[in-house]
Parts: C-alpha cells; sequence; structure tokens
C-alpha cells in the first residue's frame, strides 16, 4: 500500500500546472462567466483542450482518449479543478461522460465517426433528455413515445430539466418504443438533432435565477433510424450501464477541494470580533468537520478507482461517492454563505453592492442545493444502496 | 403559566392571515418582488387602516401600545406569505428607535406619519465589517457650529431604498469596537451628503448602501445621550429578534404545508411519494422543529416582555434554534420538490431563501451561540 505520487506522477502533475498557466487567463475565465460569451469562449477552452489531447482523459485511447492510470487522472483533476478550469456543473459533461462513453461502447462504427470526433473538437454540444414532468426518480416510467415510420422514427412528448438545452446542437434521448411489457423494457436510446422542426426548447428560471434549465418539447419529431444506439427497445440497459460508469466520478472531490479553499480564504477575509473569521476556534471545528469527511471521501473515490483500474467491478463502496459528494458540496456551500453574512443574500448582478464574492457565493449555493436531486436524487441513491449493497 | 392569546391578539392575528390569504398568492408576490420598490404602497396603506402600523407606540402618540408578543402575532402570519411590505424596518427598527429614544422633537414629527402609513423609516446599523457586532462603527460624528457632521458608510440597509428617514449610528467618540461612543441620528435621506445605491436581496427585498459625506444633522435629531446609544440599539434589535423569528416560524410552517401537500399528490412509481417512509420521517423532522421554534419563541417573547433575568439568553437560544430549523426546514422542503423545488417558478424555494435571510439577519446561528454559551458558562 502507498498513498503518494511517485517521480513519475509528480511531473506529470508540473506539466498539468504548466498548461493551466499558459492557457487558463482571467481574460478566458471572465469570458466564460459572461452569460453573453460563454458559449464560444467554453468551445474555445474546449478546442485548447483537445490541442493538448486531454479533451477525453477516461476514453479508451483509440477513440482519443489518454490511456492514464487512475493516479494520472487524479492529478489531472485535482489541478484542473484547483484552479477552476473544471467546474462541476460542465457542459462538456453530457457529451464526454455521458454519451461519448454510450457511443464507443454501444454504437456502431459509423456512429463512432460520426459523433465521437466532434465532442472532442466541441463543435457539436449535447444534452440529456432523460426526465420528465411525470418521470422523474421513477425513470423508467418515461412515456416520451418514439414510433418507426419507414425510415424514420416519429418523436412526441416532453423532456424537462434538460440542462443546457438552448446551447445544445444534440440531445441524447430515452424513449418508448413498446408499451406493452415491463417498464424498463421498450425504451430506447436515441439521438436527436436539436435543429429537427419539431423540437422546442422552453426556459426554466432556476432557484438561482439563472437560465441552465429547459422544457425540451417533441412534436412529430422526424429522427433517422440510423441514430438509434444499439438494439430498439434495449436502451434501459445502455443508460444503467452508463450509470454506473458515471458513478465513479461523481464524487467532485477536486472541486471540493477548490471549494474548500476558497472558504479558508473568505473566512481569513471576513472579520468578526476584532479577529478573522478564520482564527475563531469554533469556526475552525465547523470547517474541519467537512475537511475530515472530505478526505475520508478522497481516500474512498481513491480506493474504488484503483479497484476499477485493477479490473474488478466497480464494488459496494462506489454508491456512496455520489451521495456524499453532494452532501460535502453543499455544506461547503452552506458554511460560505454564513462566511458571507449580511452579504450573502445579495442578488445584484449590477454591483451596486460593490461587493466582490457575494454574488457568487449566493448562485454556487443555490444552485449547489441541486446536487442532491440531478442524476438521481439522494434518497434514489440510498435506496439502491440499501438494495443492491445491503441486500433488502 | 398560558400560552394563549388575548382576545385582542387572535382578532389581530385573524386580521393578518386574512389579508395575506387575500392578497398575497405567490404570483401577486412574484409581481411585487419585480417591482422597482419592491412591495406595493397600497397595501401599505391598508395595514395602516387595519391599525397594525401603530402597534408598538404608545397610546400618547395615536399607538395601540403593543409589546413583543402583538407585533410577534403579526410577523407570523406575514411569514406565511413571505409578505414584502417593510413592517420590520419601519415599524419595529425605525419606529422602534423612536419610541424608545425619548427624544420628544422627533417623536412629535415622525411616529404620527408612520402610524398613518406616510413615512417610510430604515435603521442603518450594519457597516462593511461590523458582521454582527452592533458597536462595530465606524462611521463618525462630529459636533460643530452647532450641528453634527456624519462621515462614513453603511451596508445593507433594510428599505433603504425607500426610506424618507434613516436612522443612523455613528460614533461620536472612542475606537471602532469600544461600547461607549455611540450616538444615533435621525437623517433624511435627501439630505446633501447622503448617497444611496440600491440593491436587491436573493429574498426580493430592496436595500442599500448609504455613504455619508459631511451629512449635517440638528442636534434635536440625535436620539438619547450622546455616545450613550448601544443600549437603546440592542433594545430594539432584541425586539426585533422577536419579530423576525416569528417570520421565520409563519415561513417554516408554510414550507411543511406546501411539502406535505406536494407529497400527497406527486406520484412516482405508481404511488404518492408521501407514501414513503423515508420522506414521511423527514416531514416529521420539520414538524419538529417547527414546534420547537414555536415553544422557544413563546418562551423568549415573554422573558423579554416581563424583561426577566434571563430573557437575553432566551434570546439567543432562539435565534439559535431559528438559524439551524430554517435551514433544515426550508431545505428538506426544496429537496423533497425534487426538480421542481429548484425553480423560480415555485414558492418552495423562495421560503428557504427568506429563512436563510433570517437566520443571518441581527447575528447568525453560530453567532447567537457563542453568546448563549458566553452566559450560560461565565
Ligand atoms: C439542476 C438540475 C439539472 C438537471 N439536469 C438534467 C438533465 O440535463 N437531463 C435530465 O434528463 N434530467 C436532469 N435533471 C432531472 C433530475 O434527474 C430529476 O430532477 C431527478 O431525477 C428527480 O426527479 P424529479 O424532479 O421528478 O423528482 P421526484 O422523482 O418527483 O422526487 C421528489 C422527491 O421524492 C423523493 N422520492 C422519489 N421516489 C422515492 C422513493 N422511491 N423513495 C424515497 N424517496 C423518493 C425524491 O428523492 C425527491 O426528494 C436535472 C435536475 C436538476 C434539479
Amino acid at each position: 500500500m502507498d498513498t503518494t505520487f511517485t517521480p513519475e506522477e509528480r511531473v506529470f502533475r508540473d506539466e498539468v500546472r504548466t498548461w493551466i498557466k499558459r492557457y487558463w487567463t482571467e481574460e478566458l475565465a471572465n469570458r466564460i462567466a459572461d452569460k453573453s460569451t460563454f458559449k464560444e469562449a467554453q468551445t474555445e477552452l474546449q478546442k485548447l483542450l483537445n490541442d493538448q489531447g486531454w479533451m477525453a482523459p477516461g476514453w479508451p485511447e483509440e477513440y482519443g482518449g489518454t490511456g492514464w492510470s487512475v493516479t494520472r487522472r487524479y492529478i489531472y483533476n485535482t489541478e484542473m479543478a484547483r484552479a477552476g478550469v473544471l467546474g462541476p456543473a460542465d457542459p462538456m459533461v453530457f457529451g464526454v461522460s455521458m454519451v461519448g462513453p454510450v457511443i464507443y461502447t454501444y454504437g456502431n462504427e459509423e456512429q463512432k465517426k460520426r459523433f465521437l470526433p466532434k465532442i472532442l473538437t466541441s463543435d457539436e454540444w449535447w444534452c440529456q433528455g432523460y426526465s420528465e414532468p411525470g418521470s422523474g426518480s421513477d425513470l423508467a416510467s418515461l412515456k416520451t413515445k418514439a414510433e418507426l415510420e419507414g425510415d424514420h422514427y416519429v418523436v412526441n412528448g416532453a423532456k424537462i430539466w434538460t440542462t443546457y438545452a438552448h446551447y445544445a446542437d444534440w440531445i441524447f434521448c430515452l424513449v418508448r418504443t413498446d408499451s406493452s411489457g415491463r417498464k424498463q423494457e421498450g425504451i430506447s436510446f436515441l439521438l436527436i438533432d436539436m435543429k429537427t422542426p419539431g423540437i422546442k426548447v422552453n426556459p426554466i428560471i432556476g432557484i438561482d435565477g439563472r437560465h441552465t434549465l429547459n422544457e425540451t418539447e417533441f412534436n412529430n419529431v422526424r429522427v433517422p433510424k440510423e441514430n438509434l444506439i444499439g438494439e430498439q427497445d434495449k436502451g434501459w440497459t445502455y443508460a444503467k450501464s452508463l450509470l454506473t460508469h458515471e458513478r465513479l466520478y461523481v464524487a467532485n472531490v477536486s472541486q471540493s477541494k477548490r471549494s474548500l479553499a476558497e472558504l479558508k480564504k473568505l473566512a481569513e477575509r471576513e472579520w468578526a470580533g476584532g479577529q478573522p473569521l478564520a482564527a475563531d476556534p469554533y469556526f475552525q471545528q465547523r470547517i474541519s468537520d467537512i475537511e475530515i469527511d472530505l478526505m475520508a471521501l478522497e481516500f474512498t473515490e481513491l480506493r474504488v478507482l484503483s479497484a476499477a483500474a485493477a479490473g474488478k467491478e466497480p464494488g459496494a463502496e462506489s454508491s456512496v461517492l455520489k451521495l456524499r459528494g453532494s452532501e460535502i458540496a453543499k455544506a461547503l456551500q452552506d458554511i460560505k454563505m454564513d462566511v458571507a453574512g449580511y452579504y450573502a443574500g445579495i442578488d445584484d448582478a449590477d454591483n451596486n453592492a460593490n461587493h466582490s464574492f457575494a454574488n457568487k457565493t449566493r448562485i454556487d449555493f443555490m444552485y449547489g442545493r441541486a446536487s442532491s436531486v440531478y442524476g438521481g436524487t439522494n434518497e434514489i441513491q440510498k435506496n439502491i444502496i440499501a438494495k443492491a449493497v445491503l441486500g433488502f | 403559566m398560558d400560552f394563549s392569546f388575548s382576545e385582542e391578539q387572535s382578532m389581530l392575528k385573524d386580521s393578518v392571515t386574512r389579508f395575506v390569504q387575500d392578497n398575497y398568492d405567490f404570483e401577486s408576490r412574484r409581481t411585487l418582488a419585480a417591482s422597482d420598490a419592491g412591495f406595493s404602497t397600497e397595501h401599505w396603506q391598508t395595514f395602516a387602516e387595519l391599525g397594525w402600523l401603530s402597534i408598538p407606540f404608545s397610546e400618547g402618540f395615536g399607538g395601540f401600545g403593543g409589546g413583543v408578543v402583538d407585533s410577534m402575532v403579526v410577523m407570523e402570519e406575514l411569514g406565511k406569505g413571505l409578505v414584502l411590505e417593510p413592517y420590520l424596518a419601519t415599524v419595529l427598527l425605525f419606529g422602534g428607535l423612536l419610541q424608545k429614544s425619548g427624544n420628544q422633537v422627533v417623536q412629535d414629527a415622525y411616529i404620527g406619519s408612520i402610524i398613518e402609513g406616510s413615512l417610510q423609516g430604515a435603521f442603518a446599523f450594519v457597516e462593511r465589517d461590523s458582521r454582527f457586532v452592533l458597536n462595530a462603527v465606524r462611521t463618525r460624528a462630529e459636533k460643530s457650529d452647532g450641528s453634527y457632521w456624519i462621515n462614513g458608510e453603511k451596508t445593507v440597509v433594510i428599505n433603504g431604498a425607500s426610506a424618507d428617514k434613516i436612522v443612523v449610528s455613528a460614533r461620536t467618540s472612542g475606537n471602532t469596537h469600544d461600547e461607549g461612543g455611540i450616538s444615533l441620528f435621525v437623517i433624511d435621506s435627501k439630505e446633501a451628503g447622503v448617497k444611496i445605491s440600491s440593491y436587491r436581496m436573493m429574498d426580493g427585498q430592496v436595500v442599500a448602501n448609504i455613504s455619508l459625506d459631511q451629512v449635517s444633522v440638528s442636534t434635536d435629531h440625535m436620539l438619547g445621550e450622546e455616545g450613550e446609544a448601544l443600549e437603546v440599539m440592542q433594545e430594539v434589535i432584541n425586539d426585533a429578534m422577536i419579530a423576525v423569528s416569528a417570520e421565520a416560524l409563519g415561513a417554516m410552517e408554510k414550507a411543511l404545508q406546501i411539502t406535505v401537500d406536494y407529497t400527497k399528490i406527486r406520484e412516482q412509481f405508481g404511488v404518492a411519494i408521501g407514501s414513503f417512509q423515508v420522506l414521511q420521517h423527514r416531514m416529521v423532522d420539520m414538524f419538529t422543529a417547527v414546534q420547537e421554534t414555536r415553544s422557544l419563541l413563546y418562551r423568549a417573547a415573554c422573558s423579554l416582555e416581563a424583561g426577566s433575568d434571563e430573557a437575553i439568553k432566551d434570546l439567543y437560544a432562539l435565534k439559535v434554534k431559528v438559524g439551524r430549523a430554517g435551514k433544515l426546514v426550508g431545505e428538506e422542503a426544496m429537496q423533497l420538490h425534487g426538480g421542481m423545488g429548484m425553480t423560480d417558478e415555485l414558492d418552495v424555494g423562495h421560503y428557504a431563501k427568506r429563512l436563510r435571510m433570517i437566520n443571518t439577519l441581527f447575528g447568525d446561528a453560530d453567532f447567537c451561540q457563542q453568546r448563549f454559551a458566553q452566559l450560560s458558562y461565565r
């Protein structure tokens, strides 16, 4: 057993740091943060990553991945998150972490050639069309219908909570192709061009005041049948295997480490009773509670990833990653709000309040409440652990 | 012991409940929150007509002569509707300071107008680095040529954008953290040297930073004795802590109710999600938090009204509970709504926001717990 880095790994870490120093400029970060330039600037960043070969580190090398060891991926994620290059709500996840693996695992050669390169170059942005107004936790009850008519599926229904649908070029959808049997059977995995006639994207404003969510309607949308992944009616299996894969990288440890570092910095700047908040023993105790949980999460993740790298199936421990990851991220946002004190509630795009970090603290906190909902709620995660791990 | 309301208090409660039911459906609130002022002057007139604006003022000024229990009754019901009108700022903070100051000139000049509904007020007590400490005051007032001259900056002043008159705490002597040497002045928002930059908070309130550059105040607009203001400030804030705790209680009760109702109709897996025991238990925890809050609220309000030795300790215990229970109830309400809870268009997230803001107001749970511990283990 060894939990330290080798000299080669340290060299690799420096390489990542050098890249960040060179390309992750304040100017680029600001343009990404500004919603009027977001898509263009985010694409620019992703292209820079791709030029370096780092767009999809986890993919098999033959499709453009890196072939890195678990430790290297860990180093990469940590450094990128620490610098703020990769955030928890990255638009990249839909292409790189979600649909990409489904395409290279279950797609045919043509689909791989057609779709994977454009995910890497970011010329096509993706969004995820799973949830429906009536089907959230009970995803398999979904009703959006796809009927085969000649060479096309005709899709009718509505998806909801489609993050970044308003930026996306493509959407990957779970659709119902058969409703005669068990609800998990009869679901198909379909790739749909967002420009197809009959698709309407209606914005939903989030509790953070921003527009990231949408309702996406499908009205007689004709989708070429070549866009079906794998076999018709087998989509649930593909989506589920993706979830298992996905659950390995959802702890957001690196992002939470960044969040913790930010929190400590804020606590040094915020004064209370003649000393910085960071010097208050009670406050130190409150932060260290979470810091310890985060350490436990970090090494749980590494343990799971090492086992996965050694070819073992993701085990019982992997299911706690999403659960604890979201709880810890939320706890850190909660403390940050408390540190900001009176300024935490500021909803002030024009910065009339003349306060540097408050507006962002609020947005992170309010949006962050959703991390125990998206990707399957924490209650559902616990149900899964109870059933699959504890055997109930 | 008697935990019941008087007949008058019950009537007051009913009239506020009715107002909220008739005027504060969530859509109407949204429209109001988005308006420039962030509240309705028409509603404010209704408050005046119903006599609510007169509650804390003594009968000599045409008031109702009410105590903290009376304003508690009003605030709990206002909390249920997330009511935006600046009752706290104008009546309880600004009005409370005038009432307690003993300054006849300003009392005669302004209390009548507050009761009529024609004057808006604010209390500017937060500074950039003061956090929750009332005596952390950098703003200075100097006396010369028969006036005081004020220089400094106040931040997040509640109702600061609409207030006609503002009470400002300023240092007439001593250093930033001294308890002595703080004085209170009533200034006009349009006075030369007053610069108001307003902005919104996440709960819809419009607040302001107020910078003061050689603002002149006549000596008869100082409240109380020079340098002796801290005690009055603290008394008024104590009353206000009861009021916002009551508001939080109302908001929690409503958030719980909305959540119980929602989980009874939202179906997943072919059943109402409220049939899952794990969710029922969570709502029972919310319910328990609401009950505990109500108990500590009644205890603290009574101690404060009776001037008990335990009053301050009771008050901090209450505020700790309000902060923690408010976070729990607000966030659980959102979580149990799933994606719907994360939207701006549904009311539940807005309750969570207001509860969060109340946690911070006048000292958050951590701060109040430290104060509580200091009183318990001295
Ligand atoms: C910010 C955000 C982004 C999202 N992005 C996307 C996206 O891009 N694409 C997409 O397809 N979806 C997306 N989602 C949707 C997300 O996956 C769903 O919101 C989630 O699965 C929950 O479904 P629901 O909202 O219908 O809640 P419901 O299923 O109605 O759940 C309501 C409550 O009931 C609980 N509950 C439900 N069933 C059980 C049970 N059996 N036992 C115990 N408790 C239960 C839940 O945990 C929750 O607390 C996003 C959601 C959010 C909030």
